[in-house]
């Protein structure tokens, strides 16, 4: 196996941590409005994610730091065509990733409201934004032979992608109702299981919509073939099981359910999409591979090394955070949030 | 307007925001570190009380920080994608090693911190803040390997068709000389930048009559020390880094002085008033041979002056303006340095005060010790907008060019960036005004209210 293939599951891998985690906080964030008006019971829905969210993040992050440094030209290539998508994107985290902090640090009700919203938006727009730009990775964007990808925004918000975003929200939201089930407990573990089981039916539609339509919009049946294999059929299987598992009050593997789900429709993005990055909807020889798109093999060494080291450490003690705080939420909790 | 001076505007306005924040999470993390482990090893309340009152002013600035610092990630990549191409296989190393070993230790644990109080056994709790303190460092180190790599490249070589720059010698980048003066001095202005606002509102607090005396005398005793240690070191540091550039960017060192000629021995410039286009003083007031000691600890040795530079430049690298911005480099250094010596002898009057277990103020003292607060942010601004305006034109010193590394206008239009540009100004005033209006909340509250 080179590098460049290495690096490419690397970073499938990371983009995978990156929606099974974050993929709950976003979840989270946009139910908080819906689960309660009780200032103390959001309090409550916050502080689930409350030891998480920032470190779930970095996953993001180091998703786009590996990008950098691996991919140099796919980064480039993709941070400036996507730009205006990005700027939403930007402002959405920043005004999430501010109002977990400054929420409750007054004590007026339209403070606490506007942070309120802007954890809910914060949280909506990248969990929609995400599925636009999952969609068009897909799809293909226009680059050219200089590998800039033109074409704006309103070219990355066609149908097909707009689709996918909407899924991605509901996707989303399910995962994150799943977990407030897991993390809270009396009545909004009961709200958040009777959301989980409305959001499940239109969410599991959209995906079989948005996968129908990814035979005409985009070359991964192709590639992937008429058997596509375990990991694409399983992941869908995951997500059909999830009612299931929900009608039996059994949330943790529900839970499970849309982790795999998550895992395995990234993994069969990556498959399809191998060795391509970006692919060009203006000719395919232009599309950026992990080839043409690398750094030299001294600096993916480099990189490999650091990776393979610490991606384990982090692992480990972002599993030991998770144990530490694995109680349930309740209203009477000490709300540190 | 033009595509290369909008992205310019808004990296300096984003950087420079975002270098609001930093400098203070640098410095409290680790003084907050340093009272929870005084608590942890007294068992006094009081440390517990001190921890948690600057540990919430800790929380408030670090969400900023940490948000406008996702911006920087994401905008080497969207408004610089030429210069990713070409350096990215250098830079991004460092950068991507920022995520995986430091942003990720410092975000999992902070929450570990802040949701761990009554969970943890009180050492590991403590030991929980350290880590961030560390991931704080670690971070600041990693971006500085990618900054001194711009600032005096090595351990490169160029791609044989010229279009990138290709790592060769990893440890060449984590040795680079100019990192090691960068990184110190860096490091020690977030803890001048801590000290001093632990000595402006402990000593508020007490010229206030508080209840919690005790605490507050303990709090600026502990500030006055931090402080005077971080301003020691942030002036070493500095005069290390000056007289490294000596070699690395002498024509920096030429514009911060604005020195058109080279001399031997070189005047220092107290106050100078130059017509930067004719490249010549209009009025100058001038140290003799000062410039020179303080390059090489000796009265005599010669500084390149701005005009002896640009005729090599032109030669080396090919015709061309090798001048940055000599009012800018010029008046930012002395901002730079006006404000730290002012910052030496007041953390000397603060350490003095605290020595004599003397807290009481006079007006003048006390709003003196007050206002001193803002000195670090008006050194850390200045110090980096030396650093990158006093390396232009280059955006990688003597390989790419700043007006090369920007991203094409056919990928990023000129209304794109103007858009992009007023969003931030808007959200980042508001965020500004929010992190003000809390951090003045809390710290005006006093310990009680941070329990």
């Amino acid at each position: 196996m080179d590098l460049q293939t290495l690096w490419f599951i690397l970073l499938a891998f990371l983009f995978i941590n990156f929606f099974v985690l974050e993929g709950f906080d976003f979840g989270v964030g946009i139910l908080l409005p819906f689960m309660s008006r009780d200032d103390r019971e959001r309090r409550a829905v916050i502080n689930t994610i409350g030891p998480f969210w920032d470190g779930n993040e970095m996953w993001l992050i180091s998703a786009g730091g590996a990008m950098f440094a691996v991919f140099p030209k796919w980064y480039a290539t993709l941070f400036s065509g996507f730009y205006l998508m990005l700027i939403l994107m930007l402002v959405a985290l920043i005004f999430r990733g501010v109002a977990f902090e400054f929420r409750s640090k007054h004590d007026k009700p339209a403070w606490r409201s506007f942070w309120d919203w802007s954890i809910f938006g914060g949280s909506a727009v990248p969990a929609m934004l995400w599925g636009v730009a999952i969609a068009n990775f897909m799809r293909g964007v226009p680059v050219d032979s200089s590998m800039n990808a033109t074409g704006g925004l309103l070219n990355l918000l066609n149908p097909y992608a707009l689709l996918c975003g909407i899924t991605s929200l509901l996707i989303f939201s399910l995962h994150g109702a799943i977990f407030l089930a897991l993390k809270t407990t009396a009545a909004l573990q009961e709200k958040a299981l009777s959301f989980a089981k409305k959001i499940w039916a239109p969410a599991t539609l959209l995906c079989v919509i948005f996968m129908a339509c990814t035979i005409t919009e985009t070359d991964l049946y192709i590639r992937l073939g008429i058997n596509p294999g375990i990991v694409p059929v399983f992941s869908v299987l995951a997500l059909v099981s999830v009612i299931f598992m929900l009608q039996k009050n059994a949330a943790g593997w529900a839970f499970a359910m849309t982790s795999v789900a998550l895992a395995f429709s990234t993994i069969t993005i990556f498959m399809a999409l191998y060795p391509r990055v970006l692919v060009s909807s203006i000719n395919p020889a232009w599309s950026l591979t992990i080839y043409n798109t690398s750094s030299s093999d001294y600096s993916l060494g480099i990189m490999s090394i650091v990776a393979l080291i610490f991606i384990p450490v982090i692992l480990i003690y972002q599993g030991w955070s998770y144990w530490i705080f694995r109680q349930r939420i309740t209203v009477d909790s000490e709300l540190e949030y | 307007m033009d595509t290369l001076f909008l992205a310019r505007s808004q990296f300096a306005f984003t950087s420079i925001f975002h270098f609001f924040f930093i400098p203070l999470t640098l410095g409290l993390s680790i003084f907050t570190a340093i009272l929870e482990t005084a608590y942890v090893k007294t068992g006094k309340e009081k440390y517990k009380h001190l921890t948690k009152f600057w540990g919430t002013l800790f929380l408030i600035n670090f969400a900023v920080g940490v948000v406008t610092g996702i911006v920087m990630e994401f905008q080497f990549g969207m408004n610089w994608s030429a210069y990713s191409r070409f350096v990215g296989d250098i830079v991004g190393v460092p950068l991507a090693i920022e995520t995986l070993l430091a942003f990720f230790i410092e975000s999992t644990f902070i929450g570990v911190w802040v949701f761990g109080w009554n969970r943890l056994p009180k050492a590991l709790h403590a030991a929980s803040i350290w880590i961030v303190a560390l991931g704080s460092t670690l971070s600041a180190f990693w971006i500085l390997v990618a900054n001194s790599f711009m600032q005096s490249p090595v351990g490169y070589k160029m791609a044989v068709n010229g279009s990138q720059a290709e790592m060769v010698d990893f440890f060449a980048l984590l040795f680079n000389p100019s990192l090691w003066k960068q990184f110190p001095h860096v490091l020690a202005g977030g803890v001048v930048t801590a000290g001093f606002l632990v000595i402006a509102v402990s000593s508020w607090h007490l010229r206030k009559g508080t209840k919690e005396r005790n605490a507050f005398e303990t709090s600026l005793k502990f500030g006055a020390i931090y402080a005077f240690i971080g301003t020691m070191l942030v002036v070493l540091a500095g005069h290390a880094q000056m007289q490294n550039l000596l070699t690395t960017q002498p024509m920096k060192v030429a514009a911060a002085e604005a020195l058109w000629e080279s001399e031997n021995p070189a005047s220092f410039s107290l106050f100078t008033i130059g017509d930067e286009a004719g490249l010549k003083d209009v009025f100058s007031i001038r140290v003799p041979g000062m410039l020179s000691f303080l390059a090489y600890n000796a009265f005599e040795g010669e500084v390149k002056g701005i005009k002896n530079l640009q005729k090599e430049y032109a030669v080396q690298y090919g015709p061309g303006n090798y001048i940055p911005s000599i009012v800018t480099a010029y008046w930012s250094f002395r901002f730079m340095v006006g404000a730290g010596t002012l910052m030496l002898f007041i953390s000397m009057l603060a350490l003095y005060k605290v020595i004599k277990e003397n807290y009481t103020f006079s007006p003048l003292v006390g709003t003196l010790l007050f206002w001193s607060m803002l000195l670090p942010w008006i050194a850390n601004s200045s110090g980096w907008i030396l650093a990158e305006m006093g390396r232009q034109p280059w955006i990688v010193f003597g390989l790419l060019k700043t007006e090369n590394g920007v991203s094409p206008a056919s990928v990023v239009s000129s209304s794109e960036l103007i858009f992009s540009l007023a969003v931030f100004v808007v959200i980042y005033a508001a965020l500004a005004g929010f992190d003000l209006f809390l951090l003045k909340k809390y710290a005006s509250a006093g310990i009680d209210t941070a329990e």
